[in-house]
């Protein structure tokens, strides 16, 4: 298996080192500081009236019956919220959105009041006592019918909106891929949905909110996977009644999973921040599961009319994509600013494709805001389900195998770095080396004989190919920031006398192990034991200033931060090992963990040597310690790439689908971790697997979720999720200061279409050209009754 | 509403507490004994964040009362380690990356430990239809798996 | 996730948890396992004002053979039935149940008993039952009284269980030789209700159906015992023929409403699916397809 060769010993830890998680002693002795866990002396609690419509005037709210319950203090409505100017919000895409309404609401599960009380019991008897009457209005469910006109308007807080369009946003040369379209032997077409799904961490949303009267400072505990972006918006919005930036803490300590879908700021927060700030009592805020499956954390919702045009020997010539972006009633989801519609412009895949376009119209509806950037980077999941399904719907028409249309249509490896259609340069790639690699593993060319067989006997097998490139670690700062704020990322690290150190970055881990990789990365620079870095994230009291974690962007940004802060480090170790050898600095050596003087090996300093002397021994001059800086602006984004290869199995009669074997090569640069880059890649496996066949959030006509518990949104357990097969090709980046590329969510991007195109592989020779996910048994079945192939 | 004097054997301390009826065993053990390591997902008992051993078979905490548990044995993850030992369900899960945001983590240990208890040679069918009723999203569960198996190893050695 | 107040009352013997049934009348519930009734309460869908819990009561928890029946005592965890060795090797339709019910954690607190009473159509113990004519015991203020299975369950989350009436015991009576059962479920992951799931009973003497029962979970307000089906294989030699017949009957049975599980129209196919599946199986374990 090809990994990154280490060149520190294991007892340093450096990079390549399956180092054991430094998180892990706290976490399985069950003495994990999850926000739930947070106990102030004091603590009030507080839960949230939600509405049953969808679209409704609020006639009136009464809390005379909540008041009266024992133990509840408070009741907040957005009357309330709307003496002090805060009953409306900025969402992180410069929309605006409630925090609790004064007039109508907009989506079902809509925050409508708060209940304050002395504990979570009194609380939800509060919540049950509020009496809120509601008049209906009509639900617009459709973004296509929300886009006709004469259809309501829903933003009519808006002045002047007149329709339900939030935006329209293109790519790409329009002129010329109509061109290339008309001029091209085969076109294939075809409406590829995308539905809306969720988040589902284990833990939910929530936060306890403390402001001291007395000193003015408001400290937040809270899930969230950028604090300081957090503290800064807190800031902004809240400025007016008295919020400082200096005097905001936002704490975020260990978060049960986040997976983008604790970036936004939701409504909840900003009501338990205003309650601690008038009560002048912490108030913790935690959302239960149901709140959380309907009113937040939403992705995807993108409905895609894609065409792929090609030669008849195969050669793609063009691509071109109309995309109509449900978004809910707010675009409250984090993209860069830049980029409504995220890095959906990687939609040209690992292909070598002259001329693309694409276009999205972003349109509000009665939905919850969505568009999380889930696992995805920003819309990559939906970028890439559309190219790779349609490179297999190219193939069954040409009736080419779709390995073989894959390999002759990808990016050689040596037009590295390579500019795309629509204007992203990618820095490495070994497409075929991956696809290779994962043929040779499931045994491509066995399966695809065992397939002839069985479709003699009428039994279905498919095998479905994903050959995905990812676009991820936002970004340089030319083009990528949000709400004005540049997205670089940063480390401050200081080694101290006896050698240790401490490193404190501007993300966030929510399971990522940073406490652990990170070390790893100075470990790998300095030549410190990565068991002597000590990491630290999540306080804005401390931490510097970083955009936090998610997009995979932790390693291309703050890991580079680091690796640059450590070869600052290095370059005043140099200085000070010079000085206590008494050689010039071009006379020493370097090899991990010390310097040594050219020809005389024996005479050398190890760091720790050097660290005791910045403080006790330094050159006259020179200041002492030993510490440095970095805010890392990457010079361009990274693109871990992969091919995976999935084996599925149908029940004719029941129309179930069993995934027999997946395959996952992945390449994401040079690998920090072994063992958790593998466990990114099984976890997003899962998170793949999830919406290809079972996850979906629905609404029906009235704006009702279906949908919204664990009863019926269907998270995989271990006896769904097959045995995932991974191994690894290593292409680094040549941009990135220590080759790596991002990793978290390759496998959440590359899985789904693996297994569309195997369900639809099996199910070709019948005329099957797409299915969309999630590909339930319901679906299969109903489409072997109509092709007559049902048991 | 009725309040109700319960005494619980909690990690093998006796825990005497006055709870009302409706108290969740499973907000019992984290508020009113401060056991945080026992966590809460959801609220129809899908995920089993809140797994516990009640009489030494692994419950959902969440669909128990702590009435209900007056007069018995409950363990938790924080009774795991025991005289500054670790149980080799835990040093599994350490020594096979088997956690990482940790969430499920106390739930699926428990699960874990009771499975060994009953069933010294587990499968992988045998593991992963035992934690079927524990729902995680960061490992996709194969990693899980080793963890349990290299604590079934871990046992068997030890005899 | 938090229910409302309620009062909890934890009797030591049967009598007085009759007692406290037959005093705090409709407000009153029987908690048994817990796995159907605090998932409710939590979510404020049911209320109750006295929560009356059977589980200090002795004498609820076997199960034996006995006079020519399985007895199973009214609050046998899942997880035991499913874990027995007579079950396992005697009646593996009713293993085959317990297994699918939920998931191994819920299993080991609900009941058998709380599994029938809360007559719900898409639980997997009533259709299992149904295929077994078995009995139900229910003990009131009155003593006890044998319910027949097809007497039992009324109308949706209704049985013919009377307020202060608690179900003790469940009779199956013991297949003669030449007999062999299988359940079927077909869900949309582990721990889910039923899309469909099918029950079937048969005793075979040289490759003849003598007696066959047949139950479909979740297939409609009641759990559907499909009589047509029934008395079709009754006296026919038990081929892939009569199989197909008799399934495609079970589906005619088949009352189910669409829902995120399915539509109506793929939920009857899949009970005509699943009882082909069953009582295939059902065949192979008689000795004699």
């Amino acid at each position: 298996m090809a990994t990154t060769t280490p060149k520190t010993s294991p007892e340093v830890g450096g990079m390549g080192h399956s180092v054991k998680r430094k998180e892990d002693p706290r976490l399985i002795r069950g003495k994990g500081n999850y926000v739930d866990d947070v106990q102030l002396p004091g603590m009030l609690h507080m839960d949230i009236v939600r509405s049953p419509y969808a679209h409704a005037k609020i006639k009136k709210i009464s809390t005379e019956k909540a008041m009266k319950v024992p133990g509840v203090l408070a009741v907040i409505t957005g009357e309330t919220l709307a003496q002090f100017k805060l009953h409306w919000m900025p969402t992180l895409m410069s929309d605006t959105q409630m925090v609790l309404p004064t007039d109508r609401v907009m989506y079902q599960a809509q925050e409508v009041a708060a209940v304050v009380a002395t504990d979570r019991y009194a609380a939800a008897d509060g919540v049950d006592a509020v009496e809120v009457e509601y008049e209906p209005l009509p639900v617009v469910v459709d973004p296509f019918k929300a886009l006709e006109p004469g259809a309501p308007v829903l933003r009519t807080d808006k002045p002047g909106k007149t329709d339900n369009r939030i935006f329209h946003w293109e790519v790409g040369d329009r002129a010329g891929t109509d061109a290339a379209l008309k001029a091209s032997d085969v076109v294939v077409k075809e409406q590829i949905y995308i539905p809306r799904i969720h988040v589902a961490s284990i833990e939910t949303c929530g936060c306890v909110a403390d402001f001291n009267k007395i000193n003015g400072k408001l400290t937040v505990y809270m899930t969230t996977q950028a604090p300081h972006a957090i503290r800064t918006v807190f800031a902004l919005v809240a400025g007016h009644v008295g919020l400082s930036e200096e005097k905001i803490r936002i704490i975020s300590p260990d978060i049960g999973g986040g997976f983008g879908g604790k970036v936004p700021v939701y409504p909840g927060y900003v009501i338990a921040v205003a309650a601690s700030v008038v009560i002048g009592k912490p108030v913790k805020w935690i959302e239960d599961r149901m709140e959380n499956l309907q009113a937040d954390s939403f992705a995807r919702d993108y409905h895609i009319s894609a065409e792929l045009a090609a030669k008849k020997d195969g050669t793609i010539t063009a691509l071109k994509i109309k995309t109509v972006a449900d978004h809910g009633y707010a675009d409250a989801a984090a993209n860069p600013s830049k980029f409504p519609a995220g890095l959906f412009s990687i939609c040209t895949g690992s292909y070598d494709l002259k001329n693309a376009f694409a276009e999205v119209d972003g349109v509000y509806t009665n939905k919850p805001p969505g568009g999380i950037a889930y696992r995805c980077s920003f819309r990559v999941t939906e970028a890439v389900h559309a190219i790779e399904r349609m490179v297999d719907v190219l193939a069954q028409e040409l009736k080419m195998d779709p390995a073989q249309l894959r390999m002759k249509n990808f990016i050689p490896k040596d037009k590295f770095p390579y500019k795309s259609a629509l204007g992203w340069e990618y820095d490495s790639g070994d497409y075929p080396a991956a696809l290779k690699k994962a043929m040779d593993i499931v045994g491509y060319d066995a399966l695809r004989k065992e397939q002839a067989e069985k479709r003699k006997k009428g039994e279905l097998m498919g095998i479905g190919i994903s050959s995905f490139t990812e676009i991820v670690g936002a970004g340089p700062s030319k083009h990528f920031d949000i709400l004005g704020i540049k997205m670089f990322d940063s480390c401050e690290l200081r080694v101290h006398p006896t050698g240790k150190a401490t490193a404190r970055f501007g993300t966030k881990s929510q399971g990522q192990g940073h406490e652990t990789t990170y070390a790893q990365i100075i470990a790998e620079e300095l030549g410190i034991p990565a068991a002597h870095v000590e990491v630290e994230e999540g306080d804005t009291d401390t931490a510097p200033y970083g955009l936090g974690t998610y997009a995979s962007r932790s390693t291309p940004t703050a890991g580079a931060a680091g690796a640059i802060a450590a070869r600052k480090v290095r370059d005043k170790a140099k200085k000070i090992a010079a000085y206590l050898l008494e050689v010039g600095e071009d006379d020493l050596v370097w090899e991990p963990g010390k310097f040594s003087v050219k020809g005389a090996p024996q005479k050398s300093k190890t760091i720790q040597d050097i660290a005791f002397a910045a403080y006790t021994n330094h050159p006259q001059g020179m200041e002492a310690g030993l510490e440095a800086v970095d805010y890392y602006d990457p010079p361009n984004l990274t693109f871990p790439f992969g091919s995976y290869i999935c084996v599925v199995d149908i029940d004719r009669g029941t129309g179930e689908v069993k995934v027999r074997r997946f395959v996952a090569v992945d390449d994401c640069g040079n690998i920090i971790n072994p063992m958790i880059v593998d466990g990114q890649i099984h976890g997003g496996l899962t998170m793949g697997l999830a919406p290809a066949l079972y996850e979906e959030i629905t609404y029906d006509e009235q704006g009702n979720v279906q949908g919204g518990s664990f009863i019926d949104y269907l998270v995989p357990t271990a006896m769904e999720t097959p045995k995932w097969e991974t191994d690894k090709t290593v292409t680094p980046s040549p941009h990135h200061p220590f080759g790596a590329k991002g990793v978290g969510e390759s496998a959440t991007v590359g899985a789904p279409p693996a297994i569309a195109n195997a369900v639809v592989d099996a199910l070709s020779h019948l005329g099957v050209r797409h299915i969309d996910i999630p590909i339930t048994p319901e679906k299969v079945w109903n489409i072997l009754k109509e092709k007559d192939a049902a048991l | 509403m009725s309040q109700h004097t319960i005494q619980v054997n909690v990690n093998g301390a006796l825990q005497k507490a006055e709870v009302p009826a409706r108290l969740l065993l499973v907000h019992f053990l984290r508020e009113n004994l401060r056991l945080t390591g026992t966590h809460i997902g959801c609220d129809t008992t899908h995920c089993g964040a809140c797994t516990v051993l009640l009489d030494g078979v692994p419950v959902k905490s969440c669909t128990v009362l702590a009435v209900q548990a007056d007069g018995r044995e409950v363990m938790t993850v924080e009774g795991l380690e025991r005289d500054g030992k670790l149980d080799p369900i835990q040093e599994g899960f350490y020594q096979e990356h088997g956690l990482q945001c940790g969430y499920c983590t106390p739930g699926m240990m428990m699960t874990g430990y009771a499975l060994l208890k009953a069933n010294a040679k587990p499968s992988e069918e045998d593991i992963r239809k035992a934690i079927s009723g524990n729902l995680c999203r960061c490992t996709g569960y194969v990693n899980i798996v080793k963890s349990v198996q290299h604590a079934a190893s871990a046992i068997a050695a030890a005899k | 996730m938090i229910p409302a107040s309620f009062d909890y009352h934890s009797p030591k013997t049967l009598s007085e948890a009759i007692d406290l049934l037959s005093r705090h009348g409709d407000g009153a519930k029987v908690l048994s396992g817990g796995q159907s009734l605090l998932p409710l309460l939590k979510l404020r869908l049911g209320t109750a004002s006295h929560l009356v819990d059977i589980g200090k009561v002795p004498g609820l928890e076997y199960i034996r053979e006995e006079d020519g029946f399985l007895k199973i005592g009214g609050r046998t965890r899942e997880s035991t039935l499913e874990a027995s060795d007579l079950i396992r090797k005697k009646y593996p339709i009713l293993a085959d149940t317990a297994a699918v019910i939920a998931d191994p954690l819920v299993r080991n607190l609900a009941t058998v008993g709380g599994n029938l009473a809360h007559g719900d159509p898409a639980n997997d113990h009533p259709a299992t039952m149904l295929a077994l004519g078995a009995v139900v015991v229910a003990t009131g203020p009155k003593g006890e009284r044998t319910i027949p299975i097809g007497k039992f369950f009324t109308d949706l989350f209704t049985t013919a269980l009377s307020h202060d009436e608690i179900l003790t015991e469940i009779r199956i009576p013991t297949p003669p030789p030449g007999s062999g059962g299988a359940y079927v479920k077909l869900e949309r992951k582990v721990g889910d209700f039923a899309t469909a799931a099918s029950a079937a009973q048969l005793t075979l003497k040289g490759g003849v159906v003598e007696k066959a029962g047949i139950g479909l979970t979740n297939a409609g307000p009641v759990p559907v015992q499909a009589e047509k089906a029934e008395a079709f294989l009754k006296g026919k030699k038990l081929d892939a023929a009569t199989i197909a017949e008799a399934a495609r009957l079970a589906a005619e049975s088949a009352d189910p409403s669409a829902d995120r599980r399915g539509s109506v129209e793929y939920k009857k196919e899949m009970a005509r699916v699943l009882t082909a599946r069953a009582l295939a199986k059902a065949a192979e374990r008689a000795g004699g397809a």
